[in-house]
């Protein structure tokens, strides 16, 4: 139910922003892609609207607040919540030779972990006593009714209404604030309306996740501070692929210029660039157990096919004619390897780093995951261990925004280091 | 003696299927010092191949050349090479490709700015030396080309159908320019091309080749090269001569293409 409210409240920003926007506001563009009149089908006329980013991007965190009950939103903006406080259902009880007698149950619905002196009720007239019972918000809970009562099950006593109305083993009956389902053997199961809203264990609100990443900041995390946590995760990424880079690179180019090292190496780099990395986890924990070495032999191995690989057809895919004309101007081997073959690779190696710092990335985290003292991936493994839901979030946007930004980075080394790229 | 000597070139490719292709056979040509040759020919009929060989590129399987007296055997810089387009180095700028021979040899920096600049002058980039190549158009890109062959001063220029991929337009200016650098310079240069009218504008000596195998069909000898040195050339072909021997040249080529299709389709 609550996943249908959702969507449809994201389709209808989504459509009413984009005719707000595209409709209603848009001034005539000024660009030489107005002057075109086929646009459907040409892709060189669609760029992403900035306007549609920042709504998307606002509208994830308006989403997350709406059905997180966030503080940060005004509360006519919630969804409904679950539900809070006191509230009543009665029972009707029945043993075989009396009239059938009434009593109030008093549920006080309280947030998790919040403790609850039960008050003292009037237990009431007839066999069956009034009972107070406490049940936590989006829990559930027996009330055991006849436990006070004159007469009880072990006298033959059997609930067979719920405010009136009817109910026998295995049915629900709708009360004022929840449900109450009897039993198979037939005691009371009352479950406050849930609401809406995401529980905190599984969603917590973006300004709880806030709090915590700033907690965390100072206090750190597991005899850590969080800059170490990222810290670690980004120096075994570094370390190990700048030795897949220093082992890779050359390999390619041998692969690229002699037949005897193409024939040799690839069967070994056709066979490993298809296994995963992740993949080789367990082996490199057995052989190097679960500290920096074993992380980043990952990691190399990780980086090293790819930039073998990348190497590789950038010494390829260097136009012949190019190497007869610098052989025509006079250009000894040494020189054309220096002056045409290496220039020429640049752009490929480029590529490839960028693909190998992406899968680097991932793999650190996913080896975290599975052990280590500290990093990125072993603060969220560790924090859903002990349900915290805000800790595992704010660690996953952190790697998010380190991989979004390795890869930016990388991007602009490229556009500085080599303009030339696709423009041979 | 000076000058390039072909004696009897033949060049076999094998195939994988057990046959081979007869690329070149028999295929001598003697140029002076300073001649400009143009190479015509149908598609097929081993010009490029004569090209490759003659820069050092292929091993003829057998023929001997020299280059003023010593054999060639392998590339060098005595033989510039002049591709159609995309052998120029994105990575460097249009200075750096000009001066990549002088670089290679060591040249000192003075020397080296020296060759470059003047180049720059005679083809007309002196504004965009320090450009990327890919920044320029085609025919400028060319004219780095040019420049850049030029810079190491080499015995032969080897041009590989220089101005293919540029527009009518633009080819005709380079045409003027190539005459006007062959004079200038006095080089001896082998074009290869398959525009009739190129071949007849930029050859002081013509060879048609014919295909399958490859060899020499016919030579010319021709006034227009001379003459286009200082005229216009469309001037050059309002010559008395110059309609009539395209023609005769056009006939002679279309008829070997005819051969081809009426050899295909015996085959078939």
């Amino acid at each position: 139910m609550t996943g249908i409210f959702f969507v449809i409240i994201y389709v209808g920003i989504f459509v009413g922003s984009a005719f707000l926007f595209t409709k209603v506001l848009a001034k005539g563009m000024s660009d030489y892609t107005s002057l075109k009149t086929v646009t459907f089908g040409d892709e060189s006329a669609v760029r992403p609207n900035r306007a549609a980013g920042i709504i998307s991007i606002f509208t994830i965190f308006l989403m997350w607040g709406i059905f997180t009950g966030s503080s940060l939103l005004p509360g006519f903006l919630h969804a409904p919540g679950p539900f809070m406080g006191d509230t009543t259902f009665t029972y009707t009880s029945q043993v075989e030779g009396q009239a059938p007698d009434d009593a109030t149950v008093t549920v006080l619905v309280r947030p998790r972990g919040e403790t609850v002196d039960l008050p003292e009720v009037d237990p009431g007239e007839g066999f069956a006593k009034n009972d107070v019972v406490s049940i936590a918000q989006w829990r559930s809970g027996l009330v055991n009714v006849d436990r006070n009562d004159d007469l009880n099950k072990s006298d033959g006593a059997k609930v067979i209404a719920i405010n009136g109305q009817k109910i026998a083993p295995g049915e629900t009956v709708k009360t004022a604030d929840g449900t109450v389902t009897l039993s198979d053997k037939g005691t009371p199961n009352f479950a406050p309306d849930k609401g809406w809203q995401m529980e905190p264990l599984y969603l917590p609100a973006p300004e709880e996740v806030w709090t915590r990443t700033l907690q965390i900041a100072s206090e750190g995390f597991r005899n850590f501070t969080l800059l170490e946590h990222l810290g670690f995760s980004l120096f075994r990424v570094v370390v190990g692929f700048l030795l897949g880079a220093i082992v890779g690179i050359p390999l390619g180019y041998a692969m690229g210029l002699s037949n005897w090292f193409r024939g040799w190496f690839d069967p070994i780099v056709e066979f490993m660039r298809p296994v995963p990395p992740l993949a080789l986890i367990p082996l490199v924990i057995i052989w190097a157990g679960i500290g920096e070495t074993g992380k980043i032999i990952l990691l190399f191995l990780a980086a090293l096919w790819i930039m073998a690989i990348a190497a590789r057809s950038g010494v390829s895919g260097v136009k012949i004619s190019k190497v007869h004309a610098a052989y025509s101007l006079g250009a000894s081997k040494a020189q054309i390897m220096r002056y045409v073959i290496i220039p020429n690779s640049l752009p490929e190696i480029f590529t490839g780093a960028r693909v190998a710092m992406g899968v680097c990335w991932g793999t650190v985290v996913a080896a975290e995951l599975v052990a280590a003292e500290q990093g990125a991936g072993m603060m969220i493994m560790t924090a859903s261990k002990f349900q915290n839901t805000d800790i595992v979030i704010m660690g996953i946007i952190l790697i998010g925004v380190i991989g979004f930004g390795i890869d930016m980075l990388m991007r602009a080394a490229e556009k500085f280091l080599v303009p030339w790229k696709g423009k041979g | 003696m000076t000058g390039l000597s072909i004696d009897k070139l033949s060049m076999r490719f094998d195939l994988p299927d057990g046959g081979h292709v007869q690329a070149l056979q028999d295929v001598s040509i003697d140029l002076k010092a300073g001649e400009l040759l143009s190479v015509l020919g149908p598609s097929g009929c081993g010009k490029t191949t004569l090209l490759n060989i003659v820069a050092g590129f292929l091993a003829p399987t057998s023929g001997v050349m020299t280059l003023n007296g010593h054999t060639i055997n392998g590339p060098d810089a005595e033989r510039g090479m002049v591709f159609q387009q995309g052998a120029l180095f994105e990575w460097m700028s249009v200075r750096e490709n000009v001066g990549f021979g002088p670089s290679m040899k060591g040249m000192p920096k003075n020397n080296k700015k020296e060759i470059v600049d003047h180049l720059l002058d005679v083809v007309g980039l002196q504004d965009f030396k320090e450009k990327a190549v890919y920044e320029l158009s085609g025919g400028m890109q060319q004219r780095v080309a040019l420049a850049r062959c030029l810079a190491n001063d080499p015995d032969v220029i080897l041009m590989d159908e220089p101005l293919g991929a540029l527009d009518a337009l633009t080819r005709e200016k380079m045409q003027s320019l190539v005459l006007k650098l062959w004079k200038e310079t006095g080089k001896t240069i082998i074009l290869i091309t398959h525009s009739v009218e190129e071949a007849l504008l930029l050859g002081e000596r013509l060879i048609v080749m014919a295909p399958r195998p490859g060899r020499i069909h016919k030579e010319y000898r021709l006034p227009f090269a001379e003459l286009g040195v200082n005229a216009d050339l469309r001037e050059v072909k309002k010559h008395a001569e110059f309609g009539p021997r395209r023609e005769e040249i056009l006939n002679m080529i279309w008829d070997m293409e005819e051969e081809i299709m009426g050899t295909k389709e015996d085959a078939a």
